[in-house]
């Protein structure tokens, strides 16, 4: 199976629930044809909303919608829909609107376009909101499973997509649990590397790494960082030595966070190394030297943890 | 400009005016009470709120989630004081639960809040959202064949917010004859009056370069109130905007066009001054129908 785009895997998939469900909608801030809603938009163009370069106008917009039984899927780059955080936070949070946030172009990954375009600190902020859900998938049929279930779950939701391809990690058949988390390589006794979205194939070669130079590391994918599957999260951690994250975000406030918080409050001592931008602005370049540089890519994610286990 | 024509008959006025009358007294009995809230702006719409609530929209106070109603959106949320006002008078939940607003565990919070009580279609008090949450309805509304209308107060001083003016680029574009916007154009926000904190004229202009139907009316004057409403209610292909003058604070001599009246609660030596008026214009009102 070719590597996929997780906004490509988006924009098929609101298209192909777009037949099923005909209360919902999407709406874009002048993006369509990045975050992929054009797909949508070509097949429904009459339940297309074009706000243009207008994100505050789109969020609130789509809160007034969801109020009204619609189900609108509110389209911009990660970076920018987050930062409309006054009118997710009252028009659609505290509103409790079936709104859900699709933010795209997630992290460092997108390249060369710098960091005004990255999206770093987005899951921090949707995570902070009382009843807010955060979903990064980690391929395309992650992707696919987790559109089905937005469109019939209940109160506000964030799905955070890529740019760039990301190879499968899932098998045929794969079955999205929201709040779920997935064992992808069995918890080892060294190691656990708790990723998300991009950084959920970078991790598994890392583990394969690390286990060619005698070292067992498993990985789990935490597609649903809101609510988090802290029993899971837990269980893993009291298993093993070493407590790794993998994200492309900011290690405050997004999966790194939610992590340390879960094993933190039920008591489990373990050392814990979050992967992802430490307190750092992202940049200009391509999408593998960017993550070469910030340690983020397959090597850089075994270098970490071997210098931990050392 | 339209002005508003003469299309309502008038033998409901006497009526609205003294519901509007009997609400201004319990706007500053609750406010008192709280301690803290918004008078100015609250007595600036209730005159809009009674006509929208007792003649121009579609609802059911035991109904409030009947998916046909028309929606009315309070974008300067701090004027909520008005808005129970009117829905306790409507039946939407008992009066004396009037006296609970601001207190804890209340339904009545001190801005919206649509999940603490049936009513209340969405959480506003964060300035700027409120007509675009409006718009979201006039758009369900038009996909669903124009069932109901969507009516939207903003402030002013509100309009200050840049995302004011994305809804009003937006609106026309979608051609939403759904909804209606009215202006309370009261002069008065915090830090003072609108004119010297940050001026809007020319308003109208600037709501018609957006290819809005605009209606210029005294916000006090039922004729006027409830013939725009029905001229925007009959206007097709766009969205109309009611710039109504009000007076911050109308009713009470010493609140009215005083900034500082925007955000404080009478104590309870001016509450009894401010409902002896209230109440003797509502015995004159009460008198006289």
């Amino acid at each position: 199976m070719p590597a996929k785009a997780t906004r490509d895997a988006f924009g098929e998939a609101l298209a192909k629930m777009g037949e099923r469900y005909p209360d919902v909608l999407a709406m874009d801030a002048d993006l369509s044809k990045s975050t992929k809603s054009e797909v949508f938009a070509k097949k429904f163009p009459n339940r297309f909303f074009e706000f243009g370069i207008a994100e505050a106008n789109m969020v609130s917009t789509a809160a007034g919608l969801g109020l009204s039984g619609k189900i609108p899927f509110a389209c911009s780059f990660a970076c920018f829909i987050s930062s409309r955080f006054d009118q997710i936070r009252i028009s659609v949070a505290y509103s409790q609107s079936n709104v859900r946030l699709v933010g795209s172009h997630a992290g460092i990954a997108i390249g060369e376009d710098g960091y005004s375009q990255q999206g770093l600190e987005d899951v921090a902020l949707m995570r902070s909101l009382p009843g807010m859900a955060v979903i990064q998938p980690a391929d395309d049929l992650e992707t696919e499973g987790a559109v089905e279930y937005l469109c019939s779950h209940k109160g506000p939701a964030y799905l955070r997509t890529t740019r760039q391809k990301l190879e499968r990690v899932n098998r045929d058949g794969y079955q999205f649990r929201f709040g779920k988390a997935v064992e992808l390589r069995p918890v080892g006794k060294d190691a656990v590397i708790f990723a998300s979205g991009g950084e959920v194939y970078l991790s598994v070669q890392a583990a394969d790494l690390l286990q060619k130079q005698g070292l067992s590391v498993g990985v789990i994918n935490i597609h649903t960082i809101k609510p988090l599957d802290s029993e899971a999260v837990v269980d893993a951690a009291r298993r093993t030595n070493l407590v790794v994250t993998a994200e492309d975000h900011q290690i405050n406030g997004g999966l790194g966070s939610a992590v340390a918080e879960a094993i933190a409050e039920a008591g489990v001592g373990r050392r814990l190394l979050r992967i992802g931008m430490r307190d750092a602005f992202g940049e200009s370049g391509s999408p593998e030297e960017l993550l070469a540089k910030h340690k983020l890519d397959a090597p850089g994610i075994a270098e970490q943890i071997r210098a931990m286990l050392r | 400009m339209a002005v508003a024509q003469t299309v309502t008959t008038s033998s409901e006025i006497p009526r609205l005016q003294e519901i509007a009358a009997r609400l201004r007294i319990d706007i500053i009995e609750m406010l008192a009470k709280a301690g803290s809230g918004h008078p100015g702006g609250s007595l600036s719409a209730i005159d809009i709120l009674t006509c929208l609530y007792f003649s121009q929209m579609r609802h059911d106070p035991k109904r409030p989630d009947w998916p046909d109603r028309d929606r009315f959106v309070l974008s300067k949320g701090h004027a909520v004081p008005a808005q129970y006002a009117v829905m306790a008078e409507a039946g939407y939940f008992p009066r004396q639960e009037l006296m609970t607003l601001r207190r804890l565990n209340s339904r009545l919070q001190g801005h919206p809040v649509n999940s603490a009580l049936p009513g209340i279609e969405a959480c506003t008090g964060a300035l700027g959202h409120g007509l675009s949450i409006a718009q979201g309805m006039a758009i369900a509304s038009k996909l669903g064949s124009d069932k109901f209308h969507v009516y939207c107060m903003i402030g002013d001083g509100e309009s200050q917010e840049g995302q004011i003016w994305e809804a009003a680029m937006s609106a026309p574009k979608f051609k939403l004859d759904t909804l209606t916007v009215i202006l309370d154009n009261n002069n008065g926000q915090i830090d003072g009056h609108v004119t010297e904190v940050m001026p809007l004229d020319p308003i109208d202009a600037k709501w018609r370069a957006f290819n809005w139907n605009v209606i210029e009316i005294n916000g006090h004057d039922y004729q006027q109130i409830l013939d725009a409403l029905k001229q925007a209610n009959a206007t097709k292909g766009r969205p109309t905007m009611i710039w109504a003058h009000t007076i911050k604070g109308k009713g009470v001599s010493f609140m009215e066009n005083q900034i500082a009246w925007h955000g404080t609660a009478p104590n309870p030596e001016q509450a009894e001054k401010a409902l002896a008026e209230l109440r003797a214009q509502y015995a004159r009102l009460k008198g006289g129908s």
